[in-house]
């Protein structure tokens, strides 16, 4: 994301402020075309268009939308014209209720939660719908530099012509404050500590000092900072309590009832499958069914009838790699089967998610599929294409 | 506001009715402020007419709430033993307060101002009018439970038609969270109006809610009440009283105001059945407001609203604040500045919901997103500490009391335990006397079903030691006014309790433990008695199991007498006969027995054995012995019973011939099976005699090693299950003796000669453990 010839002088930020994707390279309406994968905003722009122009709700300074458009954005409803809005996130009210009253009070918003459960994609959306723009971006590593997170430098021009605007190489956080906009640090616990630490006085003081330039960039208003971070990486680099203490928390469940698992996955297919362009094949909402009920009883070591227990496999086996596998299992029944998505197109990707651990996860597969797979008659297709793949 | 003195025909006298949510904070704020400015002469509130002899306590500073009216039906003991009268079926019924109810601050308001107070429901001794006598399933005032209808929420159908899930958060928008402004009983009184006009078009328009129509007993019951609502109202006018106000549940409001003939509410109220009631106050608890009972709403976050009605502004700061300092008190670290962006998200999201004020929700999701940084736990401790926030009320000492609450209370504070709704843990050491009174009197509570103390697992720690919960519970007060049909004292009414019950008692198990529980609560004059029934069902019972399932508690029990200072000589009589009972019953009873019962005998005859050793009685010792050998040379013993025996024998030093005895039991001429059950009871006290002694471990790995391969595969399991229970250091130890063997007796440790200038120091120190001095 880094422009090398950046021409903006320090004081002016709005003068890049002039498309829904600013920097990228591509003009927003070819964007649906040619990239793999569009912005939330790029995707949703009609919605979004129709939620502002009904939106007579009291806006925060440098919001897009109120907040009760934002959250009906997210978590869907009707228009007073009439139009669908269609939920993004299908979970709790209550936790996107207060994450956009966090962000609303200008506190920064730390999303938590095991893998897949959302939290990349509610922020984004978050984004896209306060700010209308989701691509200011860190994504977090650990070798991600204290630049990534505050300024760099063109070094061409910095040895050219020394310490000067346009050699300052501005960081995406420094853009969002520059520009009063919603910036996104994806797995805050993979940077490094003393990346984490330059966060801290940024999101108390609200200000970025430039010293080479004697210069400082104050964050507009509407600059907030949304975080997320993973449950069980809590180890890698530990947040510190300094740092903690500057993010509202919340945690985003694993999704609580079979009916909204399915709702979710059978949702993402769909738009997942549209938007690769796959040929249309109808995902069988018994397939997609089936395929939560096997996660949903592995995850939680017991049946859905509370019967048996089970063993519970290492990996996560998340939402999102439910939707993962009944993806490819529609690419599989597209090109290689009968046009629909049947047991032995999903068996191989769920026994690939099952199985993250080749000794001790194999037991468990086993023993599932021989103790409680087998004896449901309706799923003898699925056992025995199971048992042919493992 | 509405005037029906006119309709009343007493010049100049003016009503007025206060609809009120029960339990609600605002509604007790606004109740109190319309007092203040009506200054009735005479405020009738909805509740029992029987307490009007009795509210004056609640002016007294030792009345503090939460306290409940509870109305009962004296006399008639339950059976004893009678388990079954549970806590709902009682008849027994109750009116709560908290601090923030507001027919309690209408009856402090009156009885501060000099004002008269009556309370004008339907009268208790018609509510609790036993079950064969109700025409209806209405019999204890209480609602018809799951299938409500919207009459008896008719603030369900208020908040839904203003678009609210939950009637309480409609309740609290609306009333609740107002202070200052006008006031809002026009208001409700239009509302219920209107909403008692459509209700009464039901069911020909189905409402929102379609939960079918409410039970007819409780039409019937609801008309009976607004009538005697309507009488009292009546009667107070008549009495001269010019300013009245009426407080009670909104619903009823339409009612009240309504002109009905006087005529036609005496007609309703004519010969209904009457019960015999007393009336009282007693102490409640918070997490008891919660629960349905008398007025029957119910609130689940009574912490919040008592924290609502005390605080005087800024009700949402002072309450994050004190989260704040619950926290920090858990060693949570929680800053001010935590707490300044909790509020502002909790203001925040109430903006985002529409909501005037912030609520339980808004702060509750603040804390956890905020001040707990997204954990769970800490949540759970605010809800416990702060939300329900446990509290248990008090009444003054003249509140009419039966003698045995008395004697309780007198007890209480002599022995310094003062009733709590938290549990809390007891240690008592029941060498010190006030202890030992302590522990008498929670067992003798318990005697009486008073659970106030349940004893919690504390052996091993030796005898004279005991560990108690303790949790005061308001229906407490309803067991000991049932439990005054005993006597007047704890210690006599359990007494007599524990007699009916050892007469009661059908087999010697349950006689057994009575007794057991007397010589706890140390009730000396009942022991007798429940001897002389042990005495007459053990000569009875021919069944020797029985005999042996009695001892081990009879033994305790005697033990429990030393330290108690009991007299225990009755006992030491039963226990003399149970054992020489037991010592002829055996014999007979160990012949012919199959595997499974073999297993049972073993398990007694551990336990009786055990517990003759606790008694250690030479006499009885020497019986038992006596009969343990007769039995180890009876042809016929299951080889687990016989392997059991000999092992005891051996232990006890008077069986000469062990290996011997092994030796033939294991050897080629006994059946495989037998021969590993030998071993199982043999071992089953811990494999320590193979390591010690090699004779043994040598006959049983020779009889191993011996066994052919088909006799292996079948006593393998036997072996398996009588190894499998050594601990794993003991079957390591018996392992490398094993593997010495063979080397041959020379092999055999422990004959080096004993340096006693070394093993002195040592010998004196187990001496002194042991408590006897070296020297002496």
């Amino acid at each position: 994301m880094t422009v090398p010839d950046n021409g903006t002088a320090l004081d002016n930020g709005t003068a890049l402020d002039n498309g829904a994707v600013p920097d990228n390279g591509t003009a927003p309406e070819t964007a649906g075309d040619e990239v793999l994968r569009p912005h939330a905003e790029q995707q949703y722009a009609a919605e979004l268009a129709l939620l502002a122009e009904h939106d007579d709700r009291p806006r925060p300074p440098g919001w897009r939308l109120s907040p009760w458009a934002v959250t009906t954005y997210l978590l869907g409803g009707e228009l007073p014209d009439g139009t669908e809005v269609s939920p993004k996130y299908i979970g709790p009210r209550r936790l996107v209720e207060v994450a956009v009253a966090t962000l609303a009070t200008d506190r920064a918003l730390l999303l938590l939660g095991v893998p897949g459960t959302a939290k990349t994609w509610m922020s984004e959306h978050l984004a896209a719908a306060i700010s209308g723009d989701s691509t200011l971006l860190v994504q977090g590593t650990a070798g991600t530099p204290e630049e990534a997170v505050r300024y760099g430098w063109n070094y061409a021009r910095l040895l050219a012509e020394g310490p000067s605007e346009r050699a300052l190489v501005e960081s995406p956080l420094m853009r969002a404050m520059r520009r009063g906009m919603v910036a996104r640090v994806e797995e805050l616990t993979r940077m490094p500590g003393d990346v984490q630490d330059s966060l801290i006085t940024l999101l108390s003081e609200k200000t970025l000092p430039v010293p080479e330039l004697n210069a400082e960039v104050q964050a507009r208003r509407g600059f907030t900072v949304i975080a997320t971070a993973n449950d069980r990486d809590r180890g890698v680099n530990e947040l510190s309590s300094a740092l903690r203490r500057r993010f509202n928390t919340v945690v985003l469940p694993l999704p609580e009832s079979e009916a909204d698992e399915v709702e979710i996955v059978a949702r993402r297919v769909a738009q997942l499958g549209r938007a690769l362009e796959l040929p249309e094949a109808p995902a069988g909402l018994e397939e997609i069914r089936r395929v939560v009920t096997v996660f949903r009883e592995l995850r939680a070591g017991l049946t859905g009838d509370g019967r048996t227990k089970l063993k519970s496999p290492s990996g996560t086996l998340s939402t999102a790699e439910a939707i993962s596998v009944v993806t490819s299992g529609l690419a599989l029944a597209a090109h290689f089967g009968d046009g629909v998505l049947r047991a032995p197109d999903v068996a191989g990707g769920i026994v690939g998610a099952v199985l993250q651990d080749p000794a001790s996860d194999r037991v468990v597969w086993q023993e599932y599929l021989e103790t409680v797979v087998r004896d449901r008659p309706e799923w003898a297709d699925f056992y025995r294409a199971c048992r042919e793949v493992s | 506001m509405t005037d029906v003195a006119a309709a009343r025909g007493t010049a100049g006298a003016r009503v007025e009715v206060f609809g009120i949510r029960h339990h609600g904070p605002g509604s007790a704020r606004a109740v109190r402020r319309a007092l203040e400015e009506f200054k009735p002469d005479a405020v009738l509130i909805e509740g029992p007419p029987e307490a009007d002899a009795i509210v004056d306590l609640a002016a007294d500073p030792g009345m503090v709430p939460p306290v409940a009216l509870l109305a009962y039906a004296p006399g008639e003991p339950p059976a004893p033993g009678d388990d079954a009268a549970s806590w709902s079926d009682r008849r027994a019924a109750f009116w709560p307060f908290a601090e923030f109810s507001p027919e309690w601050q209408a009856v402090r308001y009156a009885l501060d101002e000099g004002a008269a107070v009556r309370f004008c429901d339907l009268p208790a001794a018609n509510q609790l009018i036993p079950p064969a006598q109700a025409d209806d399933d209405d019999g204890g005032g209480d609602g018809g439970g799951d299938g409500e209808g919207i009459r008896l929420d008719p603030l369900g159908w208020l908040a839904r038609a203003a678009g609210y899930e939950d009637a309480e958060r409609w309740w609290d928008d609306v009333v609740e969270h107002r202070d200052g402004g006008p006031s809002p009983f026009p208001a409700i009184a239009e509302a219920m109006s209107e909403l008692r006009e459509r209700v009464a078009a039901w069911p020909s328009e189905a409402g929102p809610s379609a939960a079918g129509p409410p039970p007819p007993g409780h039409l019937v019951r609801e008309e009976q009440r607004e009538a005697a609502m309507r009488r009292t109202l009546r009667r107070a006018l008549r009495d001269g009283f010019e300013r009245v106000a009426v407080v009670c549940g909104a619903w009823h409001v339409p009612a009240i105001l309504a002109r009905v003939p006087a005529a036609r509410d005496d007609r309703t109220l004519r010969g209904l059945p009457r019960a015999k009631v007393s009336m009282t106050w007693v102490p409640w608890t918070h997490g008891r407001l919660a629960e349905r009972s008398g007025y029957g709403a119910g609130v689940r976050s009574p912490g919040w609203y008592a924290h609502l009605f005390a605080a005087p502004d800024r009700p949402v700061e002072r309450w994050l604040t004190d989260a704040a300092a619950v926290l920090r008190r858990e060693d949570l670290h929680v800053s001010s500045a935590h707490v300044i962006e909790a509020v502002r998200l909790a203001e925040a999201l109430a903006a985002l919901r529409g909501r005037p004020l912030a609520g339980l929700d808004e702060v509750t999701e603040a804390t956890r997103a905020v001040l707990c940084e997204g954990a769970d736990l800490p949540v759970e401790l605010i809800r416990s500490r702060m939300v329900v926030g446990e509290r248990l009320g008090s009444v003054p000492d003249d509140t009419p009391m039966v003698p045995l609450q008395r004697d309780l209370a007198d007890r209480q504070r002599r022995l310094r335990l003062a009733p709590s709704a938290d549990g809390r843990d007891l240690e008592l050491d029941l060498r010190r006397d006030r202890d030992l009174d302590r522990s008498r009197l929670l067992h003798r509570l318990r005697l009486l079903e008073v659970d106030w103390g349940v004893p919690a697992e504390s052996r091993g720690r030796g005898t004279f030691r005991e560990t108690w919960t303790l949790c005061w519970r308001p229906e407490f007060d309803v067991e000991l006014i049932e439990a005054s049909a005993w006597g007047t004292t704890v210690a006599g009414a359990s007494a007599a309790r524990a007699g009916a019950m050892a007469e009661a008692a059908e087999s010697l198990a349950e006689l057994t433990s009575v007794a057991e529980r007397c010589l706890l609560a140390g009730l000396g004059t009942a022991l007798p008695g429940v001897m002389r029934a042990l005495a007459d069902r053990a000569a009875l019972d021919g069944d020797v199991a029985h005999l042996m399932d009695a001892l081990p508690a009879l033994v305790r029990a005697l033990r429990y007498g030393d330290v108690r200072g009991t007299g225990t000589g009755p006992l030491r009589t039963v226990v003399d006969g149970l054992v020489v009972r037991v010592c002829v019953g055996l014999p007979p009873a160990s012949r012919g027995l199959d595997d499974d019962a073999a297993r049972d005998l073993l398990g007694r005859l551990d336990r009786a054995h055990s517990a003759l050793a606790t008694l250690d009685d030479a006499a009885h010792t020497a019986r038992w012995h006596t009969t343990l050998a007769s039995l180890v040379d009876r042809d016929g013993l299951h080889g687990l019973l016989e392997g059991r025996l000999t092992r005891l024998l051996l232990d006890a030093g008077i069986l000469a011939d062990a290996p011997g005895r092994m030796a033939r039991a294991v050897s080629a001429g006994a059946e495989p099976a037998r021969a590993a059950a030998w071993v199982e009871g043999f071992l089953s006290e811990g494999g320590l005699v193979l390591v010690h002694d090699d004779v043994l471990l040598r006959l049983v790995d020779g009889w191993i090693a011996g066994l052919p391969a088909e006799a292996f595969t079948g006593v393998l399991p036997l072996l398996r299950r009588a190894f499998g229970e050594f601990a794993a250091a003991e079957r390591r130890a018996i392992g490398d003796r094993v593997r010495h063997l063979s080397g041959g007796p020379s092999a055999r440790p422990g004959d080096d000669p004993v340096d006693p200038v070394r093993a002195g120091p040592a010998t004196a120190t187990v001496l002194r453990i042991l408590g006897t001095e070296a020297g002496s």
